[in-house]
């Protein structure tokens, strides 16, 4: 019997439009207004002073533990988006600037940092799901989505954020797999930021690309330098229009670094060396960003500084408001609220118990 | 009116619903046009066609996380676990995302899914297919967890459990699927997930049980009486979570004497749990220890065994007994 071959015909793509020098393929560069492009830079922006002023609190012992963005801003917002209001956002931990753009409101953010469930407050009308902690697993609830609106025909698209060290995960592997034989328009965005908290990239996968595993499960993938806006943009429009369209999943692999800390809990420099970092930070997305809208006249110094002077403000206001609420955030009922439509009688029970005081929430009689 | 086995008055349960809502859906491994393994969906497809009843790749995570996210669009999945012992394999789902995302989002999304699975020994089944481990789903908040005892309540809770605005797990006790019929009336017949129902009145004992271990239970109870002339009340727990301490609390505030029966292991089990709150409740009305009739703290045995394991009439008689001579 003669060898021949078989198996997937297609290849994995690697989109870049803007360079590390900021020069832009024209060809290829998406057509956006310039209130637009302001409105992404911006966002980019917010995203990464918030950061720097979480740190801060959280050093201070204001706020606990987060997930810094910096250094992932363009992957977040370029693919963000190229969704529509009424489509899904389902988080990880990380999303901070794509929660900016679907309109979190950083005070709250701040409450939920503060360790306050009343922080989560979906912004009315969005279809945006509170972070997942648990690597990985909530890419299966996008897929659910995605599904249960195909066969509701609302021509809804759900769109859902992980980390490389989630392609590890089996429920990775169950999303790709029930979401492509389902037909579920759904798109899968990694931002391989080349560490899972100390884990290099290359301990997670021995692929050559995070992207080539959508070949397996029969859909399409593709990688994209998740640095620069417009290729992570065109990428994600791409795979929403043929999720609208045909129904079908995509996953783009954003090729992108996590210039700070895994979490405020972690120490980087346990793992990795300056160089590396040194690296990456030519490569920083909102400065690329930034270069290309100097050369088009859209940013100059004057109005760079004024946009951060509106942002240090946008800040401010968010922390006195959400140290007003937390003040305020005082007894314990409001440990019970949501877990049930109804409360149980040993809910009430027990809130009654702990309300007067009682040490446990039980006893005698 | 007529007399089902628990396996067709769960799968009436399933068409009449499916009948009168088109949101819910049914989803698992081998649930379509095998009609599952265990012949529960049978029939379902060929009447609600592949989009509403679907076999899924065999991935217990996928069928779990794909159906919370199908409820958090607004739609009604019931999935099924093939065996309770495979449901581990998605339990993370249940744990992390169904029985939180009403809390974890504030109110805004809510998980209305049914993840119905059998449960428990005594068909002579293999490692993994037989075990009772209520507590893992019971320990849970943000979840209800209903375990009937026989085809009507099955059916009466299972409409209740899909047509409820909050996850639950639906336990079925394989022992019981075909071993005995009861009449199951065709019309709706209104259920409330909670409470627990006295199902043999007396004031001599209180036997409290439910699932598997309800017939075992109640044919001590009747040997009780006879031989030992008190009559025993006997209380079926259909739902864990939440828990009806009322109902079990009143009858020993009555009898005194209180024996709870379980087929998961003694030890952490749900029957721990009602003798510490009888403990609290009814402490001065105690005339005896609250007994515990349970499986041992092991691995349920392969099948030439698992007679051994399992709690029956003799070993719930001798521990009401020495209740009753305490
Ligand atoms: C199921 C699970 N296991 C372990 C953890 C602890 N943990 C939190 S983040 C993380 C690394 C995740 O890396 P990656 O998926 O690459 O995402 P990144 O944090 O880099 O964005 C680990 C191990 C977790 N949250 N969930």
């Amino acid at each position: 019997m003669p060898l021949t071959e078989t198996g997937p015909d297609s290849k994995i793509e690697y989109l870049s439009i803007l360079n590390e020098d900021g020069e832009l393929d024209k060809e290829l560069a998406p057509q956006f207004t310039d209130d637009l492009l302001l409105k992404g830079y911006r966002t980019m922006l917010l995203a990464r002073r918030f950061d720097e002023r979480r740190l801060k609190l959280q050093r201070s012992g204001r706020i606990g533990t987060f997930a810094p963005v910096n250094g992932q801003e363009a992957a977040q917002v370029g693919t963000i988006s190229a969704l529509r209001e009424d489509d899904w956002f389902v988080p990880s931990y990380r999303e901070t600037a794509a929660n900016f753009w679907r309109g979190t409101n950083p005070a709250d953010m701040l409450v939920f940092d503060a360790g306050y469930n009343e922080g989560i407050v979906i912004p009315e009308g969005a279809r945006n799901l509170p972070n997942s902690v648990p690597v990985g697993t909530q890419m299966l609830q996008a897929a659910g989505i995605a599904y249960a609106a195909r066969l509701e025909g609302t021509g809804e698209v759900a769109m859902t954020y992980f980390g490389d060290g989630a392609t590890s995960q089996g429920d990775f592997h169950e999303a790709l797999n029930f979401a492509s034989v389902f037909d579920c328009p759904v798109v899968f965005v990694c931002q391989n930021n080349q560490y899972a908290i100390s884990v290099p990239r290359a301990r997670q996968t021995r692929s050559q690309t995070l992207a080539q595993k959508a070949l397996a499960y029969g859909m399409d993938g593709i990688q994209v330098d998740g640095n620069d806006i417009f290729a992570c943009f065109a990428a994600a429009d791409d795979a929403v229009r043929r999720a609208r369209e045909t129904f079908r999943p995509t996953l783009i692999e954003c090729v992108t670094y996590r210039l700070e800390m895994h979490t405020t809990a972690d120490d980087p420099s346990r793992y990795r060396d300056e160089e590396e970092v040194e690296k990456w930070e030519k490569r920083d997305p909102i400065e690329r960003f930034g270069s290309l809208l100097r050369e088009r006249g859209l940013l100059d110094d004057g109005s760079l500084e004024d946009m951060e002077a509106k942002i240090a403000e946008t800040i401010d206001a968010a922390w006195d408001e959400a140290e007003k609420r937390i003040e305020k955030a005082e007894g314990v009922s409001a440990i019970f609220d949501h877990i049930l439509e109804q409360e149980t009688h040993e809910q009430v029970r027990q809130k009654q118990q702990m309300s007067d005081g009682l040490g446990g929430v039980s006893g005698y009689g | 009116m007529a007399e089902l086995t628990m396996v067709e008055a769960i799968n009436l349960a399933l068409r009449q619903e499916m009948e009168q809502d088109e949101k819910v859906v049914i989803l698992g491994e081998d649930v379509g046009w095998d009609g599952g393994i265990f012949r529960v969906t049978e029939g379902l497809v060929e009447q609600f066609g592949e989009d509403r009843v679907i076999d899924t790749p065999l991935a217990e995570s996928g069928i779990l996380g794909f159906s919370i996210g199908m409820a958090i669009h607004g739609m009604k999945p019931v999935p099924e676990m093939q065996f309770s012992g495979f449901s581990y394999l998605g339990f993370h789902q249940i744990e992390s995302h169904a029985s939180r995302l009403r809390w974890r989002s504030q109110g805004r999304f809510t998980v209305p899914m049914t993840v119905r699975m059998p449960y428990g020994g005594g068909v002579r089944a293999l490692e993994h297919h037989s075990e009772s481990r209520e507590v893992f789903y019971a320990h849970m908040p943000g979840l209800k967890f209903v375990v009937p005892s026989g085809p009507r309540n099955a059916r009466a809770l299972l409409v209740a459990a899909i047509r409820d605005p909050d996850p639950v797990v639906f336990f079925e006790p394989k022992k019981s699927y075909r071993a005995f019929r009861e009449e199951v009336p065709d019309e709706d017949e209104p259920a409330e997930i909670g409470p627990a129902s006295i199902v043999r009145p007396g004031d001599g004992l209180t036997m409290v049980a439910w699932g598997s271990m309800l017939p075992a239970t109640l044919e001590a109870a009747e040997r009780i009486a006879e031989e030992e002339g008190a009559e025993p009340e006997v209380i079926d727990v259909t739902t864990l979570a939440p828990l009806d301490y009322g109902t079990v609390a009143g009858s020993v505030k009555k009898t005194g004497r209180c024996v709870v029966v379980q087929e998961a292991p003694l030890t952490y089990g749900p029957a721990g749990e009602i003798a510490a709150r009888l403990q609290e409740e009814a402490f001065l009305r105690l005339k005896a220890p609250v007994a515990r009739v349970a499986g041992p703290d092991v691995h349920m045995p392969y099948f030439a065994r698992e007679k051994s394991y399992l709690p029956g009439a003799e070993r719930i008689i001798q521990a009401s007994r020495a209740a009753l001579h305490y």
